[in-house]
């Protein structure tokens, strides 16, 4: 597969505060990838140097083959869409919003959307469920449909790549394997590469096929969910006692914590 | 054609109408009141008094609260928008109070006395050019802005210059401090035909400008950060409509003095009429703050006609009791946060 994002000796972040320090990190086209870790280890700053919030202090972001800085503003929209935790709630109908992520492609001075513009929207509000929605205004509608809302918008935009910053945050079980399902389909089926922050790792380990685990401002580990969430991985990143195993219907990694009271009992009892 | 574009159609058409006939009747009354049926009449007679009354002191102040109720709505629109903040009108960033320490200064100084009639105006519009440039260069320092900090220096700006007016005010005699007083109240008297027409093509032309801008306007309604991911120069554009809106405010400022409510409320109650798609919502709060500062002033000059309220009385007190009407309908309570 050739390398859609590539990343080479990043080091990026705030003038007296949090940096990255040196990443090399290569993601694959059409890559469904996790970037996963604590709080504060640098998560949101890499997803920052790559959607351009940040600007990169040293090393190279490439997409595609070329330089991420050489985009225009512009040519990046059509090319990488960004969902965000916290989406704006306004006073807009859901078709209006869905139909923003067009934005990149209007010609100058253009007005009105054309024709095209409605069919993409309204393919991605149904194809993401929110199209029974889409005269309600945005404030009407529940935390899990804002988020499939933006979701929407993003895909309109109709880009190669999606970043999706804990997309999943503050939502119930449905509405986050919903998102998730959906997601996986759109990679599967349409070749969309996926870069998505997540917390909960044990969806992290049944939807990514690449995790990248980020402690303290480096990449702690990458690779397949199998390599990435073990144990001894955990327990050194998050400082935090767990158990692996496996999902018994999909094989993939399922993490378990163990409370301390639980923790001391065991090993008493061992000992 | 989309459902939602024969919506702004039909309101555009409907403000044109409001605007039109609001118009109408202002020429018609006041002071003398002048029949309708009459109005051929003496619009084609070209003579007598009443002919002279009505294009030679009615249809200026049209004109001028045609520009400067759009102007002003038209700015706290674009301003509402780029800060997103409901509060925000044009005299947040303390153009007015800049203005009115320009003005203050003159009066005090006795200049205006010396140096002609176009010196208030002129005192007014580089009082206000001053407070734009403070606030400008303090905001966009090293590159980033942060809207709020922005938003905090205009109010900071102003309140300096209220404070260094007051103290004019304090220490002045009471015929200037009558000067003063009577400018801030604001009036839509304006003897000048030039600076009528300088406002009304640069209400029109702030109205273009505008428009170039509606589409990264909606984008920003996300947020700087998503305006820029969906390809929108988020920063350059909020440089260039805030020297865009504050010009403009500079000129009705200087021109009008202090009208206020206008920039507040008619972008409000249009947003809560139309939504906050910009390419309605800057010509609609245009035409609506036209209309309304017509009305206003038809009210002001017959309410206790042979004499008139300041302007600035009427746009407060029904844009005022207006607005509360319309929050406190239970419908609109969940379309403002």
């Amino acid at each position: 597969m050739a390398v859609y994002l590539n990343i080479q000796q990043l080091v990026c972040g705030y003038n007296l505060g949090f940096q990255l320090k040196g990443i090399d990190l290569k993601i694959e086209k059409g890559a469904f990838a996790g970037i996963i870790g604590p709080n504060g280890s640098g998560k949101s700053t890499l997803f920052k140097a790559i959607s351009g919030d940040l600007n990169i202090q040293s090393g190279l972001i490439e997409m595609n083959n070329k330089k991420l800085s050489s985009f225009s503003l512009r040519e990046k929209a059509l090319k990488m869409a960004v969902v965000s935790q916290f989406n704006e709630v306004l006073d807009v109908t859901v078709e209006d919003y869905v139909l923003m992520g067009r934005m990149p492609y209007r010609r100058n001075f253009q007005f009105f959307e054309t024709k095209e513009d409605l069919i993409i929207a309204r393919k991605y509000m149904r194809l993401t469920n929110v199209y029974q929605y889409k005269d309600h205004l945005m404030t009407e509608l529940s935390g899990g449909e804002q988020q499939l809302a933006a979701i929407a918008r993003a895909l309109t935009q109709e880009p190669e790549l999606l970043l999706l910053d804990e997309p999943t945050a503050h939502l119930d079980i449905s509405h986050q394997v919903q998102i998730l399902n959906l997601i996986q389909h759109l990679n599967e089926e349409m070749g969309l590469t996926v870069l998505i922050i997540i917390h909960d790792l044990n969806m992290a380990g049944e939807y990514c096929n690449h995790l990248v685990m980020m402690n303290d401002g480096n990449i702690h580990q990458h690779g397949n969910p199998h390599e990435v969430l073990t144990y001894q991985n955990i327990e050194t990143v998050y400082n935090t006692v767990v158990i692996v195993r496996e999902n018994p219907v999909s094989g993939k990694p399922v993490v378990f914590p163990v409370s301390e009271k639980t923790f001391k009992k065991t090993t008493n009892t061992s000992s | 054609m989309n459902k939602k574009y024969y919506r702004w159609l039909i309101l555009i058409l409907a403000l044109l109408v409001l605007t039109f006939g609001a118009g109408i009747i202002s020429l018609l009354s006041g002071e003398m009141d002048i029949p309708w049926h009459t109005l051929p009449d003496i619009l084609v007679q070209k003579e007598g008094i009443q002919y002279s009354i009505v294009t030679q002191i009615r249809w200026p102040r049209i004109v001028l609260a045609f520009s400067v109720g759009g102007a002003l709505s038209l700015t706290g629109a674009i301003l509402q928008g780029i800060y997103r903040n409901p509060l925000v009108e044009p005299y947040t960033l303390g153009i007015s109070g800049g203005a009115a320490l320009g003005i203050a200064l003159v009066v005090v100084l006795g200049l205006h006395l010396s140096m002609g009639s176009y010196m208030l105006p002129l005192a007014g519009f580089i009082g206000s050019i001053v407070t734009i440039f403070l606030v400008y260069t303090l905001s966009f320092r090293r590159g980033g802005i942060n809207i709020n900090r922005m938003l905090l220096i205009g109010v900071m700006i102003s309140f300096v210059a209220s404070s260094m007016m007051m103290f004019l005010m304090a220490i002045t005699s009471s015929e200037n401090l009558h000067g003063i007083v009577f400018w801030m109240m604001g009036s839509l008297d304006e003897p000048n035909a030039l600076l009528i027409d300088i406002m009304l093509y640069a209400s029109l032309a702030g109205l273009f400008i505008s428009y170039l801008f509606a589409r990264p306007l909606n984008a920003l309604r996300l947020g700087e950060e998503k305006a820029r991911h969906l390809g929108i120069h988020s920063t350059i554009t909020l440089r260039i409509l805030f020297v865009v809106a504050s010009l403009l405010t500079g000129i009705c400022v200087a021109v009008t003095g202090i009208i206020g409510f206008v920039g507040l409320i008619i972008p409000h109650i249009v947003r809560l009429v139309i939504g906050s798609d910009y390419r309605i919502l800057l010509i609609s709060s245009f035409l609506g703050g036209s209309f309304f500062l017509i009305v206003s002033d038809i009210i002001a000059r017959t309410v206790i006609a042979p004499n008139e309220l300041p302007i600035g009385v009427i746009t407060g007190l029904a844009g005022g009791l207006i607005f509360i009407v319309v929050l406190t309908r239970a419908n609109v309570q969940s379309k403002i946060s």
